[in-house]
């Protein structure tokens, strides 16, 4: 069986549109139906965070759940940064954002924590960009070195153009050792190869949506399934699977297509992640309107979003709710999923990996860290679960601690000791682990975990691509 | 099995190891971080009387709608067994008999087992004890502790102080931070030295240390290595370390939430938290569950569920001004119409509300306000259980393991 109830058909009918509301929400009132709340803070906020704040009763469970607070003696841990500093604004004219807030990694971790339901991150991500809009010096180098991180996908699409001119450059080292001096960009790291042909490229030269449709098909009679199912994806690359791991992207479609899924491939843009962990959430909206708009013309179609990169499936499903307000947003969001998470919920892909082998150099032990993005959405569990039972493969989970790299976090010059103290447990587990090859589904955690332990990391695609496609 | 806490992850794991397909989902971590990490039996009789000094010996007597009735004596004993399996770390299965322990506000508890770390501050034993708070740690006034447990005549003598920990921590840093250092034994700094944490701590309590043959510290002593970080300190004080059980959040709670789910994890099963399960499907039989993600609802069937979403505050029971219920499949909670009922005007007198949860069939299945099952293949364990006041009877902790056990197991039998 699926680990979760494939639906009554093809469609994806478990799915609401415009259904009920869930009738538990720890983020109601409790007070009952009579009760109307009284309005205190009359224009304090675009976002209405009072709920969340409400809800806290200061158990500080969010507070062990933060990987700097552990290794940082100046960070006051997440439930300063979001329900306490929400009220001490609301309180006080000129209590302004406190700078602690740009030490947060938006690991986002504080969120699984909660036992009420405060939205830890949204409350993050709303001080943050208020903190950098209207307390940031915009002529600061650090504010343009955060915006050139943010703005990776700008960069990345540079790169493309002459990737074997950028690797070489990127990783020049007087040219890295001036970006740190100048930039405080970190000199300490390994820029990320980028692919001479692109994720886009390649699905082009593979014929596009019309070459999936017909590969799809075939498979869907091959399968012994209706070869007229309405088995639709759009696949959401991101930045990092078009520019620089291509080949995550290639065993996604392979993997969708064998299981009779015909993809597309639409207009796309950066999911944002960066940006919010920057505050820059003018640059990250214009991103969502790009993405927002083209993902929700596919829904409407009856597609579901599918993301191989679990900050950005997090980005679409979270952050753009709680962040924007944008025509079908919503609708966007719940049909968004990681990319194993949407084959463990509609395929008997438990079953596909029993029968299953593996020969090559994945056929080996691999050192698993789940991501913290991966967390929130329930998904740490899912690699270990499915390639346990595959044959020729180990897995073993690396444990609960971060990678510490958070994306632009560990790039930064002065915040790069810090990311590599957080990263040191994970670097243990996995030195002490069976496997000497990595595995996550963060690109840049993979890049973490490549810089501290010299392994080769793998994305679970490409695993579950070498044991069932032909 | 619908909960992530001791109630549901024993009912996950006694199923698993029976050889059932086991899912386990749970809305957020385990509630386990906010535990003591001390488990309980039972310390105090309905009506107060106590400490209770075999608790196996009095549940017979306990009123016939206590879930320790329900699944019976011999069930607890059981998964107090299967529990020591699980959690190699704790101490006190050689005997029936409770242990006492000294409490982070001074007082003494029953309770049946306790992490080793805290073996060496056993309120029988009758070694003198030097207890240590740390400035800003305002949860453990250590003097204050001390004369609190004297004033309760335990059998030595104690002092406490207060001292500065070493290096530079901000006043509200938190226990993972005092964990880390210990752990790790990173570099503090001291009067502008650097010194490893273990040592630099050792050296602060060292002076006020006169011939006390135990320490005990606030329970912060590590959380990936506790037993070495006690063993390097008892080398260094020449005296036994233990760690006094603390309020949320609490590291022991988190090793014992910890060693829970690498057992759910060794007995194969599967899990999820993250995620709550907000609606079903069924009449007189749960057909599946719905559990929400950012707006979607996966549906997820299997053949019989457990119900372990806690009480009043995990919020598997919830009210309003109205009324309280049990919001996943709205099993009937009995309770008074007026809600003035609810409580008694003393604040420590006997609450009806603490009694508030489903009542069970003798197989642990909810029942209706009309006594009818309501549900045939869905059990409920631990604190969404009504019919027992866990905070004043000492046996939250007893009774998630026995009726998590119970209805784990009988689940089992059936989907087999």
């Amino acid at each position: 069986m699926s680990d979760a109830e494939s639906p009554v058909d093809d469609t994806a009918d478990h799915d609401i549109d415009g259904g009920d509301e869930p009738t538990f929400d720890p983020n109601e009132p409790n007070t009952g139906e009579e009760f109307e709340a009284v309005d205190v803070f009359p224009d304090s906020d675009d976002f209405d965070l009072r709920p969340g704040a409400d809800s806290c009763y200061k158990c500080s469970t969010c507070d062990t759940n933060c990987p700097v607070a552990e290794v940082d003696d100046d960070f006051p841990g997440p439930k300063f940064q979001g329900p306490e500093q929400w009220r001490l604004k609301q309180t006080d004219d000129d209590y302004g954002v406190d700078d602690s807030v740009m030490d947060c990694s938006n690991c986002m971790r504080c969120d699984n924590a909660c036992p009420s339901g405060v939205p830890l991150s949204q409350m993050h991500n709303a001080a943050r960009g208020e903190y950098v809009s209207e307390e940031m010096d915009k002529l600061s180098v650090e504010y343009w070195r955060n915006r050139i991180l943010a703005n990776y996908r700008t960069s990345a699409w540079f790169a493309s153009k002459v990737p074997r001119l950028a690797n070489v450059a990127m990783n020049f080292g007087p040219a890295r050792w001036l970006m740190e001096k100048t930039m405080g960009v970190t000199a300490e790291r390994e820029f990320p190869t980028f692919a001479t042909e692109t994720f886009r490229e390649w699905w082009a030269s593979e014929g596009g949506a019309d070459g999936s449709r017909e590969r799809a098909r075939a498979a869907r009679e091959r399968r012994g399934e209706d070869p007229d199912a309405d088995k639709k994806v759009a696949y959401f690359h991101g930045c990092y699977s078009n520019y620089n791991s291509p080949e995550v992207g290639k065993a996604l479609v392979r993997v969708y297509e064998h299981f009779g899924y015909e993809l597309v491939v639409p207009e796309q843009k950066c999911s944002g992640t960066p940006m919010f962990a920057n505050g820059m959430l003018a640059d990250a909206r214009r991103h969502a309107e790009v993405n927002v708009s083209s993902m929700s013309d596919l829904v409407d179609q009856g597609y579901d979003a599918v993301a191989s990169c679990t900050s950005c499936s997090m980005a679409l499903r979270q952050e753009y709710p709680e962040l924007f307000d944008i025509d079908g947003i919503d609708e966007v969001a719940s049909h968004t999923f990681e990319s194993v998470e949407y084959l463990r919920i509609h395929e008997d892909v438990r079953d596909a990996i029993a029968e299953a082998d593996v020969d090559g150099d994945l056929a080996t032990e691999f050192a698993y860290h789940a991501p913290c993005h991966a967390r929130n959405q329930g998904l740490d569990r899912q690699a270990v679960e499915l390639f346990r039972d595959l044959e020729d493969v180990g897995i073993e989970d690396v444990g609960e601690s971060c990678s510490g790299i958070s994306g632009t976090y560990g790039w930064k010059a002065e915040k790069y000791e810090k990311s590599m103290a957080i990263g040191e447990e994970m670097f243990e587990h996995m030195e002490s682990a069976e496997g000497q090859t990595g595995m996550t589904e963060c690109p840049t955690c993979a890049s973490q975990m490549e810089h501290g332990t010299g392994y080769e990391i793998r994305h679970p695609m490409e695993l579950l691509e070498a044991a069932i496609v032909e | 099995m619908i909960g992530g806490g001791l109630a549901g992850l024993t009912s996950a794991i006694g199923a698993a190891r029976a050889g059932a397909d086991v899912r386990l989902v749970s809305y957020k971590q385990s509630t386990l971080r906010n535990a003591s990490g001390l488990v309980d039996v039972l310390g105090y009789a309905p009506g107060g009387d106590g400490p209770v000094v075999d608790p196996y010996e009095v549940i017979p007597d306990l009123p016939d709608e206590h879930p320790y009735r329900t699944v019976g004596v011999q069930r607890v004993r059981d998964a107090m067994a299967l529990f020591d399996e699980v959690a190699p770390d704790y101490r006190g299965s050689h005997t029936d008999a409770n242990a006492l322990l000294p409490t982070h506000g001074g007082t003494v508890k029953p309770t049946a087992r306790y992490p080793a770390g805290a073996r060496a501050g056993l309120a029988s034993d009758d070694r003198d004890v030097l207890l240590v708070g740390f400035e800003s740690m305002v949860d453990f006034d250590a003097p204050h502790v001390a004369a609190h447990l004297e004033a309760a005549g335990v059998p030595f003598d104690v002092r406490g102080v207060t001292v500065p920990f070493p290096g530079d921590l901000r006043a509200d840093a938190k226990i993972t931070r005092f964990a880390k250092l210990l752990d790790t034994n990173a570099d503090v700094s001291v009067r502008g030295r650097d010194r490893p944490a273990r040592d630099a701590l050792a050296e602060r309590i060292n002076p006020e240390l006169d011939d006390q043959q135990r320490v005990g510290f606030p329970a912060i002593l590590g959380d990936d290595d506790p037993a070495g970080v006690r063993a390097a300190l008892a080398d260094r004080l020449g005296a036994e370390v233990f760690e006094v059980p603390m309020g949320p959040p609490s590291l022991p709670g988190l090793r014992l939430e910890d060693a829970l789910f690498e057992a759910l994890d060794e007995a194969g099963a599967r899990f999820e938290t993250g995620n709550p399960v907000v609606e079903f499907d069924g009449d007189d039989r749960i057909e599946r569950v719905y559990v929400e993600k950012n707006g979607a609802k996966i549906p997820q069937r299997a053949e019989q569920y457990v119900l372990a979403t806690g009480g009043l505050v995990g919020k598997g029971v919830e009210s309003d001004r109205e009324s309280v219920s049990e919001p996943v499949f709205d099993c009937h909670v009995a309770h008074a119409d007026d809600r003035y009922e609810w409580f008694d005007t003393d604040a420590f007198g006997d609450h009806p509300f603490a009694r508030f949860g489903v009542e069970t069939d003798h197989e642990l299945r909810p029942l209706d306000d009309g006594g009818s099952v309501e549900f045939e293949n869905l059990r409920a364990a631990g604190s969404v259980l009504g019919g027992y006041d866990f905070a004043a009877e000492k046996s939250g902790s007893g009774v998630s393991i026995a009726t998590g056990h119970a209805a784990g197991e009988a689940a089992a039998e059936v989907a087999r």
